[in-house]
C-alpha cells in the first residue's frame, strides 16, 4: 500500500526515500516536502492545544495504525541508529532496512 | 607456470606422442610429485625415488592392478580402471616396465588432466592442471596410501592456485566438492608456494571429514591445524609501518587472522570459526571488555573496527549482520561473528546477504559452550529457532541447554522487557498482530528478538515525542503546588501498571532530576516556586542529572534504552540510594518531588487526558500533599542550615 516511504532529518532533507517506479517520483518528493509543513503546522500551534492536536495527530497514527508500518520503520529506523558506524545525518543506507521497505511497499501494494 | 606450459608445449610439440615427452613441472607440482613419488618409492621398501631402478614397479597389463603402491594410489585417484590403463600406457611404464620418475609424474599428471575432465591424452598434460587428487584414508595426519578397504570416502584436496578456472568447471561427480573449493581458495591472496600447500594437504582432510557425514569432525581439524599455524604465521608479511605498537600488533594480529584464515577456511565454509580463530576472537575480546559475559558499546566496538581499514558501508553493514539483537553492543558471540566476517572480508570474501548460520550468536554458542556465556545461552535458547541450524549443532545445542538451564540466571532484559510491555496497553493490542506476522524466514530469530525490543521503542517514540514538545522550557507560572502536580507524580506510582511506561521514562525516578530538558527545568521551576531553596536547587539539580545520567549507563549490561522502563519502583529504588549520597538524606530525597511534578505535569497532562482520573488518584493526592508539605518544611530547614555555614565560611573566604 505504501508508494513512498521516506525518512526525513531534522534539517530537512530527506535520509531515505523511496517509491515505487510507477509513479512519478518527483510528485513524492514533493508530497513529502508539503507533509513536512504540516508537521511543523501541529508543532507550531500554541498554547495546551499544542500537546493534545500533537498527541492526536502522531499518537493516533502509532498506536492505532491500521497499516502495521510506522512500528516497522520505526523499528527498523532504530536498528540503523543502533549502529555505531552510522552517523546521524548521513543517508541510511543499510541492507536491512532497504528490505524492511521493499517488504513494506510489496505487502498491500 | 605459463612459461613452463609454454615450454611443455613446445617440447611435445617437437617430439611426437611416441615417448614420453618431457615435462616440465611447476615447482607446486615438482614438490608434490617428488612426495608422491617419495612415498610410493619409500613404500615399496627403495630408497627415495631418484634412480629410476629404485623405483617401484608395477606389473603392466593386469586388470587389476598389484598392490604396489603405485597402483593403490593410482586406485586411490578414483578413476575407472580404463583410465588408468590408458594413463600407464601413457607414461610409458607399460614400455618401460617399470615407474620411473618421468613415467610417474607423466601418470600423476594424467590423472589430474582426467579428474579435471580432460580427455587422457599427451596433450592435456601441457596444459595447467590442477594436483591430481587422491582418495586418503584418515588413519593420523599424514597421507597413507590405504587399502581400497580402508578408505572412508574422505577426499583430500590439494590447494592448487591456478589462473584455469575454468578447468574446475568440468568435473566429475566427485570433484564437484572441488569446484566449490577451489572458487573460494582462489581469492586467497597467499602464494602458491607447493610446501605450504603440501603440508597443508594431510590436514585438508579434516575439511573433508566435515563435509562428508562422518562424525567427530570437530576436534580433529581443530586440533591438526595447529601446527599449521606457526609456519603460516610466521610468513605472513604483516605491514608492521604504523608508527603506534598497538596498531602494529593490531595490523599484524590482522594479516595473521588472514593467515588464519587460509589455514582454515572451509573450502565450502568461509564462514565457520575455528577453534584457534575463536580464542583470538576471544582474546581480543577480552582486551576490550574484561568480562567475557558482559557486553562491548558500540563506540568501543566500533573504534576497533575501524582499525581493520575496512570502509565505513562495510563495517556498517557487518554490524548489522552480526549485532543480532540489533541493541548497539556485542556480546562474545556477535563479536567473534563481525570479527570473523571483518576477517572474511580482508581476505576477499564478499559479504553474506544474511549472517551464515555457523555465525549465528546461537550457534556459536552451542559450538564453542563456556560456563560464563550463561546468560546469553538462555537469552538465545529461549529466542532461538532450530530451524537453521544442522543436526548435530541440534544436538550440541540440546546437551549444552540442558547442561547450563540449571545453571542459569534470571532472564535477561528481553524477557523483563517482555514484562514491561505487557503493562502497555496502548502496545499489547499490536503484539500478537506483529509476532503472527512474521514468517519463518532465515531472519526470524532476528525478528524475533527484535520484537520484544521493538516493544520498547514504541514507547520511546511517544516519550520522544513529548520530549521534544517540551524541549523548549517555557518557564511555568509560580506557585504550582497544586493537587493536579502533586496527583500526577502519585498517579505515576499509583496507575503504574496502566499508565503506559513511557512516563516513567519521563519521569525519572523522584529522587533524582529527569534527564536531558529537565535539568533546566527544574532550575526555573525550582527558582520561580521555592525561594528558600533556590540555592539548593541548582547544585541539587547540577549533582543528580549526572548522576541521574550516570546511573542508567552504569547499570550493567549497558543498555541505557531499555534501562530506562525499567519499572519504576526498581528505578526508584535505584536512584534512591544514589541521591542519598549526593545530599541530605530524606530532605533531599524528597525534594525534587514538587519541581517534577511540577514539570512533569506539564508534560503529564497530555498524556492525563487521556488516562480516566478515579477516585483512589484523589485520595492519593490528599496524602501526598500532606507529605509534600512536611517536606517542604524540612528542606527549609535545611536550607537555612546551609546558608548559615555560608555565612560562616564567607569571611574566611574574603580573606
Amino acid at each position: 500500500m505504501a508508494v513512498c516511504i521516506a525518512v526525513i532529518a531534522k534539517e530537512n532533507y530527506p535520509l531515505y526515500i523511496r517509491s515505487t517506479p510507477t509513479e512519478n517520483k518527483l510528485k513524492f518528493h514533493y508530497m513529502v516536502h508539503t507533509s513536512l509543513d504540516v508537521v511543523d503546522e501541529k508543532i507550531s500551534a500554541m498554547g495546551k492545544a499544542l500537546v493534545d492536536q500533537r498527541e492526536l495527530y502522531l499518537g493516533l497514527l502509532y498506536p492505532t495504525e491500521d497499516y502495521k508500518m510506522f512500528r516497522k520503520l520505526h523499528n527498523s529506523y532504530t536498528d540503523v541508529m543502533c549502529n555505531p558506524f552510522y552517523n546521524p545525518g548521513d543517508r541510511i543506507q543499510s541492507r536491512a532496512f532497504d528490505n524492511m521497505v521493499t517488504s513494506m511497499m510489496i505487502q498491500v501494494c | 607456470m605459463e612459461a613452463a606450459a609454454a615450454a611443455a608445449a613446445a617440447a611435445a610439440g617437437g617430439g611426437c606422442g611416441s615417448g614420453p615427452p618431457p615435462l616440465l613441472l611447476s615447482e607446486g607440482e615438482q614438490q608434490c610429485y617428488s612426495e608422491l613419488f617419495a612415498r610410493c618409492a619409500g613404500a615399496a621398501g627403495g630408497g627415495p625415488g631418484s634412480g629410476p631402478p629404485e623405483a617401484a614397479r608395477v606389473a603392466p597389463g593386469t586388470a587389476t592392478a598389484a598392490a604396489g603402491p603405485v597402483a593403490d594410489l593410482f586406485r586411490a585417484s578414483q578413476l575407472p580402471a580404463e583410465t588408468l590403463h590408458q594413463i600407464t600406457e601413457l607414461c610409458g611404464a607399460k614400455r618401460v616396465g617399470y615407474f620411473g620418475p618421468t613415467q610417474f609424474y607423466i601418470a600423476l599428471k594424467l590423472i589430474a588432466a582426467a579428474q579435471s575432465g580432460l580427455p587422457v591424452r599427451i596433450e592435456s598434460i601441457k596444459c595447467e592442471l590442477p594436483l591430481p587428487r587422491f582418495m586418503m584414508s584418515k588413519n593420523d595426519g599424514e597421507i597413507r596410501f590405504g587399502n581400497p578397504a580402508e578408505l572412508h570416502g574422505t577426499k583430500v584436496q590439494i590447494p592448487y592456485l591456478t589462473t584455469e578456472k575454468n578447468s574446475f568447471k568440468r568435473m566429475d561427480d566427485e570433484d564437484k566438492q572441488q569446484e566449490t573449493q577451489s572458487p573460494t581458495m582462489s581469492p586467497l591472496a597467499s602464494p602458491p608456494s607447493s610446501p605450504p600447500h603440501y603440508q597443508r594437504v594431510p590436514l585438508n582432510h579434516g575439511y573433508s571429514k566435515l563435509r562428508s557425514s562422518a562424525e567427530q569432525m570437530h576436534p580433529a581439524p581443530y586440533e591438526a591445524r595447529q601446527p599449521l599455524v606457526q609456519p603460516e604465521g610466521s610468513s605472513s608479511g604483516g605491514p608492521g609501518t604504523k608508527p603506534l605498537r598497538h596498531q602494529a600488533s593490531l595490523i599484524r594480529s590482522f594479516s595473521v587472522e588472514r593467515e588464519l584464515q587460509d589455514n582454515s577456511s572451509y573450502p565450502d565454509e568461509p564462514w565457520r570459526i575455528t577453534e584457534e580463530q575463536r580464542e583470538y576472537y576471544v582474546n581480543q575480546f577480552r582486551s576490550l571488555q574484561p568480562d567475557p559475559s558482559s557486553f562491548i558499546s558500540g563506540s568501543v566496538a566500533k573504534n576497533f573496527f575501524t582499525k581493520s581499514k575496512l570502509s565505513i558501508p562495510e563495517l556498517s553493514y557487518i554490524w548489522e549482520l552480526s549485532d543480532a539483537d540489533c541493541d548497539g553492543a556485542l556480546t562474545l558471540p556477535e563479536f567473534c561473528a563481525a570479527f570473523h566476517l571483518i576477517v572474511a572480508r580482508k581476505n576477499g570474501y564478499p559479504l553474506p546477504e544474511g549472517l551464515p548460520p555457523t555465525l549465528q550468536p546461537e550457534y556459536l554458542q552451542a559450538a564453542f559452550p563456556k560456563p560464563k556465556w550463561d546468560c546469553q545461552l538462555f537469552d538465545s535458547y529461549s529466542e532461538s529457532l532450530p530451524a537453521n541450524q544442522q543436526p548435530r549443532d541440534l544436538n550440541r545445542m540440546e546437551k549444552t541447554s540442558v547442561k547450563d538451564m540449571a545453571d542459569l540466571p534470571v532472564p535477561t532484559q528481553d524477557v523483563t522487557s517482555d514484562d514491561k510491555q505487557a503493562l502497555k496497553s496502548t502496545i499489547n493490542e499490536a503484539l500478537p498482530k506483529d509476532v503472527s506476522e512474521d514468517p519463518a524466514t532465515p531472519k526470524d530469530s532476528n525478528s524475533l528478538k527484535a520484537r520484544p525490543r521493538s516493544r520498547s521503542y514504541s514507547s520511546t517514540s511517544i516519550e520522544e515525542a513529548m520530549k521534544r514538545g517540551e524541549d523548549p522550557p517555557t518557564p511555568p507560572p509560580r506557585p504550582q503546588k497544586t493537587h493536579s502536580r502533586a496527583s500526577s507524580l502519585d498517579l505515576n506510582k499509583v496507575f503504574q501498571p496502566s499508565v503506559p511506561a513511557t512516563k516513567s521514562g519521563l519521569l525519572p525516578p523522584p529522587p533524582a532530576l529527569p534527564p536531558r530538558p529537565c535539568p533546566s527545568q527544574s532550575e526555573q521551576v525550582s527558582e520561580a516556586e521555592l525561594l528558600p531553596q533556590l540555592s539548593r536547587a541548582p547544585s541539587q539539580a547540577a549533582e543528580s542529572s549526572p548522576a541521574k545520567k550516570d546511573v542508567p549507563y552504569s547499570q550493567p549490561p549497558s543498555k541505557p534504552i531499555r534501562r530506562k522502563f525499567r519499572p519504576e519502583n526498581q528505578a526508584t529504588e535505584n536512584q534512591e540510594p544514589s541521591t542519598a549520597a549526593s545530599g541530605p538524606a530524606s530532605a533531599a530525597t524528597m525534594k525534587p518531588h514538587p519541581t517534577v511534578q511540577k514539570q512533569s505535569s506539564k508534560q503529564k497532562k497530555a498524556i492525563q487526558t487521556a488516562i480516566r482520573k478515579n477516585k483512589e488518584a484523589n485520595a492519593v493526592l490528599a496524602r501526598l500533599n500532606s507529605e509534600l508539605q512536611q517536606q517542604l518544611k524540612e528542606v527549609h530547614q535545611e536550607r537555612i542550615a546551609l546558608e548559615n555555614q555560608l555565612e560562616q565560611l564567607r569571611p574566611v573566604t574574603v580573606l
